[in-house]
């Protein structure tokens, strides 16, 4: 039994919740219960709520709130991460009602959407604030029983003594434990023993999501709230030059018309301060359908802007400066750049043994380039934030992925200090790294500072689609140097891309070839880019295992056996050091994906693609099953396996990976973001194609190893190797590779539907 | 502007609107219902699909003005408890990730069983198509979707 020193954010085990608004919410939190049918609380109302610790509250009756600390965007984690503290704390998940908590730095750590690491960083956490509130459950009971702590048992919520009988709930003894000491060390679970983790529960939100209830930041509404939009330049590389707003001020329900400076020249930027318009315009009115009509009737001169450069400070402390060239960028012009500029200025980030060497021997090299385009996130819910700034601070409310930091910048931005902003999260209709890049917090705050009223900032779709911060457009050269049996001696990646490289340089196949050389390079771009779900190996791992499973070809080998057999030389005896990834892990979904799908069994007629990826701590291989009819690709069937250690709510984590391997599938085939003259060619969903529902795989399967390691990430992994089993299936299909994204659709537009 | 005397969820509402004001924003703006969603003005997406007398049409393109007598039904409209088979199927199925789609995947998928009980596979994505989820759960729905037909 693992026993943990609390010394995890130790400040949120204080017992003294600093949660705002906690009284309020009570009101209606115990009507949200777990279950969709769980009607047992409603006829027990509490009388009296006693917050044991930041994460949960236990009230008279032996109901149960779980305070969840990190924002809701589709991941489930508002209901993964209160099922690991009811875990620790034993209770009856049906006596349990879920909360999201607001931005609290005191309390909480890390309360973002990013990097697939809510689970994995928060495990302990989670665990403790379960264990420790157990704990003092039970020294209340031993001090109430006059019996040694050590002999009292709890089992779903109820204290026991076995030896004499006596037993209370936990409500009875939940106003004695909240003045227990928060103990200096707990006992987890063994996690044998767990009866919550690793069973599948019910999205707490379920029921509010399938009835329509406002669960959404554009859902806000408050007594006296303004609606605003924006209207930024139409090109990238263009600013704002003057604004003529005669027209626009006397249309019915404008209040206002304002030009804002999102950001101030001396503003010292962190990674996340994206802005990719500097200066918009503001339209303010009384209803989102007025202000849409003056948006589409003002007039705006642009011009074009001169270059400029910018400091920023990166995540990991790392401080550079940005240039940000001028121009009107065409999509038609990046490939050539982008193989101009790998000619001229890679870098070499790693290299192995004398690949230079390596390849002038070779029997026979190859050596193919992959390209993806820019892409946009399109989140279903555009881009909105409610604001409320008076001289007495600030409240913010909306969809977000890193509070905290964005709390910095609105602070910087007002003028106000952190105490004075209140950040509410609301669940996210999607974010896939968008929800970042918070500008539009600081857009809605400062339109509210000047309106001096309560105010909802809503993008347009068009706002939303043409306003940056895209998936970058990326190219990679890969080279494999093959001996007369067929042995890969040297391997050679050259990455770069608009304006990010997509290197990974330690991922595999580094550590399993002798002579290895990566390289990188960017190329600067007016066109801002941002973190798109499993940033870099959203297109690297399609690059990779195309390449890998051209090269398997090449050798003869079946693509599973000639990745294992790399792999197992990767596990035996490493080339080089600080290989990220763990060979056995995985070769382990390599082996249970061949398994579960009858790779050696294959029905005749259907053409197999496979691929495997490690992002995010975690693993993932797939096999794609598809047919061509009529020209376009079936996708009959998808069998995913995963290693992302314990999985906590097994049906939602399978969820979780259907959608990323839809995800992945539908930009592979569809997704891309082209400009002509600065201007992005597709606004809207007439024109940028999303991957629809006869257009997804018929079925999918997904297949969990079961390892009892402590989770890893899940929301990322198995995002990337979707592109590659369907590039490598199309191969199979029609015979030829396919190195350029999209693979399918290129140029094609949908009939609107009504 | 101008009155307008909706029926919307069985409940008669007076709206003062632009006659050129979709039905989403009269929703949403006016009557606070805003379960129907925006996702791109242009019926695109399907976010914003609400039922008049009973058939699925995108509420982001249908103009106050052109309503008429008919009734309106949106995603808080259509069972009392929330028990319409469909929204059951997609609670037994847990269909939703961000959910943001999901009040107008079940519009479309409670119109659609409306007049087709029993759907082929060809017949749900037909009716499907025009609803976008970005978190991908297609698979989940089309299974809900025949639980709900099976009940």
């Amino acid at each position: 039994m693992p026993i943990l020193k609390t010394k995890y954010g130790r400040r949120s085990f204080l017992k003294a919740s600093a949660l705002s608004g906690g009284g309020m919410m009570l009101g209606f939190s115990w009507l949200a219960s777990c279950q969709p049918g769980g009607n047992h609380a409603l006829s027990n109302i509490p009388k009296e709520w006693f917050d044991i610790n930041a994460f949960l509250k236990i009230a008279d009756n032996g109901l149960v709130t779980i305070i969840s600390p990190n924002p809701e965007g589709g991941q489930n984690i508002k209901t993964g991460m209160p099922m690991i503290v009811a875990e620790e704390l034993d209770v009856d998940w049906n006596d349990v009602t879920v909360e999201q908590a607001p931005l609290n730095t005191e309390l909480y750590t890390r309360q973002f959407i990013g990097g697939s690491q809510a689970i994995r960083q928060g495990w302990n956490s989670l665990r403790m604030a379960g264990a420790s509130a157990r704990h003092m459950l039970r020294e209340a009971a031993a001090q109430s029983w006059s019996v040694p702590v050590d002999e009292i048992t709890t089992e779903a919520g109820v204290l026991k003594h076995p030896s004499s009988g006596k037993s209370a709930g936990y409500g009875e003894m939940a106003g004695a434990a909240a003045n227990i000491p928060v103990p200096e060390e707990v006992k987890l679970k063994d996690i044998n023993d767990f009866m919550i983790i690793g069973t599948s529960r019910k999205n707490v939100d379920g029921k509010k999501i399938v009835t329509g209830q406002p669960l959404f930041g554009i859902d806000t509404y408050v007594e006296g709230m303004l609606t605003a939009m924006i209207v930024h330049p139409p090109a990238f590389g263009m600013k704002l030059k003057s604004v003529d707003d005669t027209a626009v001020r006397s249309m019915p329900g404008i209040r206002d018309v304002f030009t804002l400076k999102v950001l101030q020249d001396d503003f010292e930027r962190q990674h996340f301060d994206t802005c990719t318009f500097l200066e918009v315009v503001a339209i303010v009115g009384n209803s989102t359908w007025e202000v849409m009509k003056a948006k589409q009737a003002i007039e705006v001169q642009w011009e074009p802007f001169e270059s400029y450069t910018e400091e920023r400070t990166f995540y990991g402390g790392g401080k550079r400066t940005l240039t940000i060239p001028s121009g009107l960028e065409n999509s038609s012009d990046h490939g050539t750049m982008m193989t101009r500029e790998a000619a001229q200025s890679s870098t070499v980030v790693r290299k192995n043994g004398n690949p230079e060497m390596a390849f002038r021997n070779a029997a026979r090299v190859i050596e193919k380039t992959y390209t993806a385009p820019f892409l946009a996130h399109n989140c279903m819910e555009p881009m909105n934030f409610f604001a409320h700034v008076t001289s007495e601070g600030a409240v913010v409310k909306g969809p977000l992925q890193k509070a905290e930091l964005t709390e910095h910048t609105l602070s910087a931005r007002l003028g106000l200090p952190l105490e004075k902003i209140d950040i509410q999260m609301t669940r996210l209709g999607g974010g896939y790294g968008r929800r970042s890049y918070a500008h539009w917090v600081t857009e809605a705050a400062l339109i509210s500072q000047k309106m001096n009223a309560p105010v909802k900032l809503v993008y347009s779709r068009e706002d939303d689609m043409t306003g940056g911060i895209y998936r970058p457009a990326y190219q990679a050269t890969y080279r494999a140097a093959l001996d007369a049996d067929n042995n890969l001696v040297g391997f050679h990646i050259n990455a770069g891309g608009l304006s990010d490289s997509p290197l990974y340089a330690n991922r595999f196949p580094a550590g399993a070839v002798d002579n290895y050389l990566a390289e990188s390079w960017t190329l600067n771009s007016n066109i801002t880019i941002g973190s798109f779900r499993a940033p870099r190996s959203n297109f690297i791992a399609c690059a990779e295992q195309s390449f890998l499973d051209e090269v398997a070809e090449a050798t003869g080998k079946d693509p599973i056996d000639f990745r294992l057999e790399l792999l197992e030389r990767a596990a035996i005896n490493p080339v080089g050091e600080n290989n990220d990834y763990d060979a056995a892990r995985y070769a382990g979904v390599l082996e249970l994906v061949r398994e579960k799908s009858n790779w050696d069994q294959p029905s005749s007629g259907i053409h197999r693609g496979v691929s495997a990826y490690f992002c995010h701590n975690s693993y993932a291989a797939q096999v794609l099953d598809l047919t061509i009819e009529d020209g376009k690709p079936i996708i009959h069937n998808v069998c995913c396996a995963v290693d992302c250690g314990i999985v906590v709510n097994p049906d939602a984590a399978s969820n979780l990976a259907e959608g990323a391997i839809v995800d992945g599938i539908g930009n592979a085939l569809f997704g891309e973001l082209t400009f002509k003259d600065g201007v992005p060619e597709k606004n809207n969903f007439h024109q940028y194609r999303m991957i629809r529902m006869s257009e997804a795989p018929r079925n999918i399967d997904i297949h969990f190893v079961d390892n009892g390691i402590d989770p890893t990430g899940l929301g990322e992994p198995t995002f990337p190797p979707a592109f590659g089993a369907l590039a490598n299936a199309l191969y199979r299909a029609s015979g030829e590779r396919v190195y350029v994204q999209p693979f399918y659709g290129r140029g094609q537009q949908l009939d609107v539907r009504n | 502007m101008a009155t307008f005397s909706l029926n919307v969820n069985g409940k008669k509402h007076q709206v003062d609107a632009d006659p050129a004001t979709p039905i989403l924003w009269v929703l949403r703006d006016h009557l606070n219902l805003v379960g129907t969603k925006y996702g791109c003005g242009i019926a695109a997406c399907g976010a914003c699909t609400v039922h008049l007398d009973g058939v699925a049409v995108r509420s982001c393109q249908l103009p106050v003005s052109g309503v008429g007598d008919k009734t309106i039904t949106t995603i808080e409209g259509l069972s009392e408890q929330g028990d319409h088979p469909v929204q059951k199927a997609w609670l037994e199925h847990d269909v939703p990730q961000c959910g943001y789609c999901q009040a107008g995947q079940i519009m479309s998928a409670s119109a659609l069983l409306e007049s087709n009980p029993n759907p082929s596979d060809a017949d749900i994505d037909a009716a499907m198509d025009g609803n976008i989820c970005r978190c991908g759960t297609y698979t989940r729905i089309k299974a809900a979707i025949k639980t709900a037909a099976s009940n």
